[in-house]
């Protein structure tokens, strides 16, 4: 290994490659920024100028660096603007958008910095050391034990179901799984709900989806109540950024969540096919049910923990699709299969023998992580001031643009108008739903979940011929019962610290 | 009745519907090779449809009672008297998207994009006419040729008939 290290760092460390990941995370920064132009686009546009490069090593750097300028990018615009341009980044807006009309944008930014810094550099620790062993472990996850996972992610909605609220955050679960039944399923090749609309044969897209629930009833209640941008406590701190460090108590606080995630996340990523989305979703709910009561009602209105949690988890699982990648040649999501055919295309094959007959390129992808990181935080941290001033452009002009960056996202995905309608519809009716003080995250986690849930059961089913293999096959039964436990855990503690607090013995 | 009643019925008339057109319109489709499958691409519906008209209804009778201890945050906008808020500004955003959405194509990206901004922004009161119709000329520019030039996605600059 140490062998292997210092060749990597022989050939990361020239001059063109250091050049290569300082470009590539930059484009992905600012690319990554703008809603609607997710990891996988900006990685296809890039495939050009990179199979131009005709040096693979090189060529697969800058790839590497604008995926997690991206990744970073993309947590950008959910914290100031609660509009996720990504499916991985959409557990970052749940804190950090409450945290960013606090009035601490600086501060949450640099959360998600140092977090996303954090959750790399540690993936790429991991990856060097786990690589070659972990490539077996994967090929025992099948559909089964994916549908398991994905029933998992979907506790996440639990941290949503606030007091009382339980029955509505589970309706709102529904309605995105019911969305996401609409257009064709992978399996059945059969139009499904489209009521005979060209527009929805292939579905409802998640940008839509996303600019739909989250940036557009934000930018209405923006118009709607104007005073709503300047209580007291933050018309003070208008203009000025303020707080761009956090305190030590909050270091201290993030700290576990960074060590847990960074390792949960990457292990996520490892499986082919979970990726950053389920690592987010799943690092928030974890996260949220090893906290404190105290610091659980936090959650969801600006905690430090929980923008930390999935800023690391999906950093780190990002990282952790490169193990099926470069050891087995499989792309384990949309982002790595489009690394895949670059790679391909620069007649490189990955696989098992890479480490035998390119350990150069295997090497200095790793190195080149370590300085994607470094130099993402380097290049980010002195930008956080500027980035954050978006939010004190004049409110007349701001939100036409917040409304245009929405609409844009949604058209320049699909090139297509009716997807501008569907957008203003759905806004329009995500609108009234918070009126009625419905959560929209667990419809959207929903919606992104829905579909590969059903394809593995469906496959599984298929398999099996049956249900039977939830009890035969006892990854999945475990799963399923971590499952039930993540659901059921907050209340359990809720009536024990309720019973605690009438003072009546609890046997513990 | 509240609105998140009312909501619910609303959701509740959906789940109907959606569980009738899956246990009822979509089965004869099927061809007979796939009814040999034991999942049919109407099962995941027919569950949801189900658990959807059950949660709904909890909702809409109001069986689960808020917790007495909630702090209950006081909801952001109270919309019963969202005649009060500048409704007629968010109204008039939304009938702007929407008009944007079916003059795109027919306009060409850049007008379209000025139209937009500039509308927008007077929507929301602004008058200084002089700076904002450069500001959303020079933004619509920019992002064209971003997005066109640099990225290389097509988006169609000038109206149809030229």
């Amino acid at each position: 290994m140490i062998e292997g290290l210092l060749i990597g760092l022989t050939t990361a460390l020239s001059v063109t490659n250091i050049l290569m990941v300082i470009g590539g995370c930059l484009i992905g920064t600012f690319i990554g920024m703008l809603p609607g132009l997710g990891p996988m686009s900006i990685i296809a546009i890039m495939i050009p100028i990179a199979i131009t490069l005709g040096d693979p090593t090189a060529a697969l750097i800058l790839l590497a660096g604008v995926y997690y300028g991206a990744i970073f990018g993309g947590s950008t615009s959910s914290i100031l603007l609660n509009a996720p341009g990504v499916a991985g980044t959409v557990a970052t807006s749940f804190d950090g958008y409450p945290m960013a009309k606090r009035g601490e944008a600086g501060k949450a930014l640099t959360i998600a910095a140092v977090a996303s810094f954090a959750g790399g550099t540690i993936g790429a620790i991991l990856l060097m050391i786990f690589a070659p062993a972990l490539s077996t472990v994967a090929l025992l996850f099948h559909s089964a034990e994916y549908f398991a996972l994905m029933v998992v992610g979907l506790s996440a909605i639990a941290a949503f179901a606030g007091t009382g609220q339980v029955a509505k955050a589970l309706m709102m679960t529904l309605l995105g799984l019911i969305m996401a039944t609409v257009g064709e399923g992978a399996l059945f090749n059969m139009p499904r709900f489209t009521m005979g609309m060209m527009d929805l044969q292939s579905g409802f897209s998640f940008i839509t989806l996303a600019m739909a629930m989250f940036a557009l009833p934000e930018a209405m209640f923006l118009v709607l109540n104007p005073r709503r941008a300047d209580t007291p406590e933050e018309k003070s701190k208008e203009g000025k950024i303020t707080g761009l460090r956090f305190s030590r108590a909050e270091g201290r606080a993030m700290l576990p969540v960074i060590g847990r995630q960074s390792v949960q996340g990457f292990f996520i990523g490892v499986l082919p096919g979970a990726g950053a989305t389920i690592a987010s979703f799943l690092g928030y709910a974890v996260e949220r049910n090893l906290a404190s009561t105290e610091e659980q009602k936090e959650f969801g209105k600006g905690s430090v923990k929980g923008l930390a949690a999935p800023e690391t988890a999906n950093n780190a699982a990002c990282t952790g699709s490169f193990v099926p990648l470069l050891t087995l040649g499989i792309p384990g999501s949309g982002t790595t299969a489009i690394l895949l055919g670059a790679l391909i295309a620069l007649n490189v094959t990955p696989g098992p023998r890479l480490m035998l007959d390119a350990p150069e390129i295997f090497w200095a992808v790793i190195i080149s992580m370590y300085i994607g990181n470094l130099v993402l935080l380097v290049l980010n941290l002195p930008l956080i001031p500027y980035i954050a001033k978006i939010l004190s452009i004049p409110r007349n002009y701001l939100i036409p643009f917040i409304l245009f960056f929405t609409l844009m996202g949604a058209y320049i995905g699909q090139n297509n108008s009716t997807e501008l309608l569907i957008l203003v519809g759905f806004g329009i009716v995500a609108t009234i739903l918070r009126f009625a003080d419905y959560p929209l995250a667990p419809l959207l986690i929903g919606f992104i979940l829905g579909r590969m849930l059903e394809d593995n059961f469906s496959r599984s089913m298929q398999l099996y011929d049956g249900a039977s293999f939830v009890w035969e096959r006892p990854m999945t039964l475990g799963l399923l019962g971590l499952a039930v436990v993540l659901v059921l855990l907050p209340s359990y503690r809720k009536r024990r610290a309720a019973k605690r607090a009438e003072g009546v013995a609890d046997g513990d | 009745m509240a609105l998140d009643r009312w909501i619910a019925l609303v959701f509740v008339t959906i789940c109907f519907v959606y569980g009738y057109a899956a246990y009822f319109t979509m089965d004869q489709l099927l061809p007979p090779f796939m009814q040999r499958n034991p999942i049919w691409p109407s099962t995941f519906p027919k569950v949801l449809s189900v658990l959807g008209i059950l949660v709904g209804s909890v909702v809409l009778l109001g069986l689960e009672k808020p917790d007495p201890n909630a702090d209950d945050s006081a909801p952001e906008i109270n919309y019963r008297r969202l005649h009060e808020y500048k409704l007629g500004q968010a109204l008039g955003l939304l009938a702007l998207m929407a008009a944007y959405a079916l003059l795109l194509r027919p306009l060409g990206f850049i007008l379209a994009t000025i139209g937009f901004l500039s509308l927008g922004a007077i929507i929301l009161g602004e008058r200084k006419f002089h700076i904002l119709i450069p500001v959303a000329a020079l933004a619509a520019g920019v992002v064209w040729y971003l997005v066109q030039q640099v990225l290389g996605i097509f988006l169609s600059p000038l109206p149809s008939f030229l």
